[in-house]
């Protein structure tokens, strides 16, 4: 079986989407979610479980996924380090400090609050990185904006368990946010992080050339009339908007964003016009089959997709390693 | 001090002219009173911390009384109390942290400049989160404590270790494909470990969370003797070892043409890295980004000199036992565990470091 080209993958893609749809941790005959999407009749329950929980689960999932695939490729092209996730920006320690002061400080106890919070502690994060990582005479080099990115994420992180270590009853529900999942997520808070994410991934796939340009190194860009301080500008924009809104909706899955490059990189060569859409495409086919497998692996209950997108990726990244040289950055 | 100054093939060229030679020897000779400098002045910054760690507390000990005392002398009415509070209290606790602090220092930037990428840390790689996980699962799962947590931790560090080792080997190890591996497999153990932490009931889980960020409260003179044996070995091991890092940061094939045995040097370098972390974790829980901190603010200390692992060894102390400090007595009455504090003192000076740093792309 060939998956190369990106047929292939979307073709998967539709695969795990209608897995999501059939499979949950209630048994719902596949007619009978083919009549609730055909057909709806909102008095039968399960109807109601498929366009009120299924429905919008792997719209989540989808958008999840593109925004953290997308958001990886752009930051380890940028910062032209492998080890590079959405996290270096601080995106993932900001919307967590900030997701942490609001149920801790404010009282937040629904995801549509945590939303807002989340996006706002990333934002600023990012933004600091940014800063910082551009002060100096060489300006935002690679290797500055990963080693400030991982530095804020070290202090920001130390806050959190501050808090955390003070105030058990905020512990007690940031440990179940902390995972990152799809459960739960209804209409309304998709919606909220709906725009953000469809701008930046919109965004994203047009940067391609600008990274082909980037992985070039700053000075072979700069003479063939890039303005590298720009691009990354616009490159860093895209990621916080993608990661900070994934994150703010399902809370921080942190290998999508690490992993998924790599293997588009492997499959599509060095041309960043064909990773990034096979990032796109990747990485949500990810996200919706650990959740699919999160839902059946521990029945009545669940397992986070968080969880088990690492479990399963960690894995496929393994192998995929091991069987192909790996294309270095 | 780490011999700094390993002559590279290109020093010994004998195209290089009289000039070129002084040039480069003169320019060796200023690396190397810079890092005697940096690393005089990290020795006795650690010194005074030491001292103020002993000093300071509810129970105050005076200069001239700690310093009879830890020289042998007879200080009077007071003894006893100064005894206790001094030998059994704080200074078991200032050790294990310097010694916590050089493990991870030196592990932190071995792995590093191993793997040639300054975000290659232990914590970043899996071996810590292979800590993590055992530590974690012992806890949540069997309710364990005390030694029988130390004993998973340092097991699981080495597991974490041997399996990726294992995974990336290929007819020899690739540092790329090590790193690779490595993040996954530390993914997939971070994983297990907030599954755990979500299956645990209240206490177990708050328990656990203060574990994984580390602390020095269990400090004991039994700690400390476990941590020195194992440190007595591994810490010349590893200053040996680091001499041929800067053969080996060539690259695998210049290293060869070298002479260096390049798979031998890496996996010994590996085995005492992990070693390292594994003892520094058993003893005070992974104490968070003091491994991924040291490194790069070695780097810039030493500024374009090459950056030697003796001195991350050094700020790697400071930053434990200043954290440990800051961390008791800075908050009034709500103390810390060390962990809480390494990233908020380590991290902002790291930034201002990075901020001041006139060199784009310096250092590692």
């Amino acid at each position: 079986m060939t998956v190369r080209n990106p047929l292939g993958i979307g073709a998967l893609l539709l695969a795990a989407c209608a897995l999501s749809l059939a499979v949950g941790t209630k048994n719902i005959p596949v007619t009978t979610v083919f009549d609730a999407l055909t057909a709806f009749d909102p008095d039968r329950v399960d109807h109601l479980i498929v366009t009120e929980r299924r429905v919008p689960r792997t719209v989540a999932g989808l958008l999840v996924g593109a925004a953290l695939g997308l958001a990886g490729t752009l930051i380890q092209g940028v910062t032209r380090n492998p080890l590079a996730d959405p996290g270096i920006f601080g995106v993932n320690a900001g919307a967590a400090l900030f997701v942490v002061l609001g149920i801790a400080v404010f009282g937040v106890t629904s995801l549509t609050g945590y939303v807002w919070f989340g996006f706002a502690g990333a934002a600023a994060a990012s933004a600091v990185v940014y800063v910082i990582g551009s002060l100096g005479r060489g300006g935002a080099s690679p290797l500055k904006l990963a080693l400030t990115g991982a530095a804020l994420t070290a202090a920001l992180s130390s806050l959190q368990s501050a808090v955390l270590l003070t105030d058990p009853a905020t512990h007690d529900r940031f440990r179940f946010w902390q995972v990152g999942t799809l459960a739960g997520r209804d209409p309304e808070v998709v919606g909220q992080a709906l725009p953000f994410l469809a701008a930046g991934i919109a965004g994203a796939l047009l940067l391609g050339k600008v990274l082909n340009g980037l992985s070039l190194g700053d000075d072979v860009a700069r003479s063939f009339g890039q303005n590298t301080t720009a691009d990354r500008v616009w490159c860093g924009l895209a990621v916080v908007v993608l990661a900070g809104a994934a994150t703010a909706l399902a809370g921080p899955i942190t290998f999508l964003g690490l992993a998924v490059p790599h293997l588009a990189r492997m499959l599509a060569g060095p041309d960043y016009r064909r990773i990034l859409p096979l990032s796109m495409l990747i990485a949500p086919v990810l996200l919706l089959v650990a959740d699919v497998l999160g839902r059946v692996a521990a029945r009545p209950g669940e397992v986070q997709a968080g969880v088990v997108t690492a479990l399963l990726g960690a894995p496929v990244l393994v192998v995929l390693v091991r069987r192909r040289k790996p294309a270095r950055l | 001090m780490t011999r700094a100054t390993t002559p590279t093939a290109a020093g010994r060229n004998s195209g290089a002219t009289s000039d070129d030679v002084a040039l480069v020897s003169h320019a060796r000779r200023r690396e190397r009173a810079r890092a005697i400098t940096v690393a005089t002045g990290l020795a006795l910054a650690v010194t005074a911390m030491l001292l103020a760690a002993l000093a300071v507390g509810d129970f105050r000990i005076g200069i001239p009384d700690l310093l009879a005392r830890l020289t042998g002398q007879q200080v009077g009415a007071l003894q006893p109390r100064i005894d206790y509070v001094l030998f059994d209290l704080r200074l078991p606790r200032a050790v294990t942290g310097i010694l916590v602090g050089i493990a991870f220092g030196l592990a932190g930037s071995l792995f590093q400049r191993l793997l040639r990428n300054p975000l290659a840390s232990p914590d970043v790689l899996g071996v810590s989160a292979g800590a993590s996980a055992a530590a974690v699962l012992a806890i949540v799962a069997f309710g364990a404590s005390g030694f029988a947590v130390s004993a998973g931790a340092f097991t699981g560090a080495v597991a974490a270790s041997a399996l990726i080792y294992a995974l990336a080997w290929q007819r020899g190890i690739s540092g790329y494909r090590l790193v690779l591996i490595g993040i996954g497999v530390n993914a997939a153990l971070l994983a297990a470990v907030s599954f755990l932490m979500t299956r645990a009931d209240m206490t177990d889980a708050q328990q656990a969370l203060l574990w994984r960020t580390g602390s020095l409260y269990d400090s004991s003179w039994d700690h400390v003797t476990a941590l020195l044996g194992c440190l007595a070995v591994l810490v010349p091991a590893a200053l040996l070892l680091a001499r041929a890092l800067p053969r080996l940061q060539l690259g695998d094939d210049s290293a060869r043409g070298l002479g260096l045995p390049v798979e031998r040097t890496r996996l010994a370098l590996l085995l005492v890295a992990t070693g390292l972390i594994g003892v520094g974790t058993a003893a005070a829980g992974p104490v968070a980004f003091v491994a991924f901190l040291s490194g790069p603010i070695a780097s810039r200390l030493l500024g374009g000199a090459r950056p030697g692992v003796a001195v991350a060894a050094l700020v790697g102390a400071l930053v434990t036992l200043s954290s440990d400090f800051a961390a008791q007595h800075l908050f009034g009455d709500q103390q810390f565990p060390v962990g809480v504090v390494t990233g908020a003192v380590g991290a902002p000076y790291l930034l201002w470091l990075l901020a001041k740093s006139n060199h784009a792309g310096h250092g590692e």
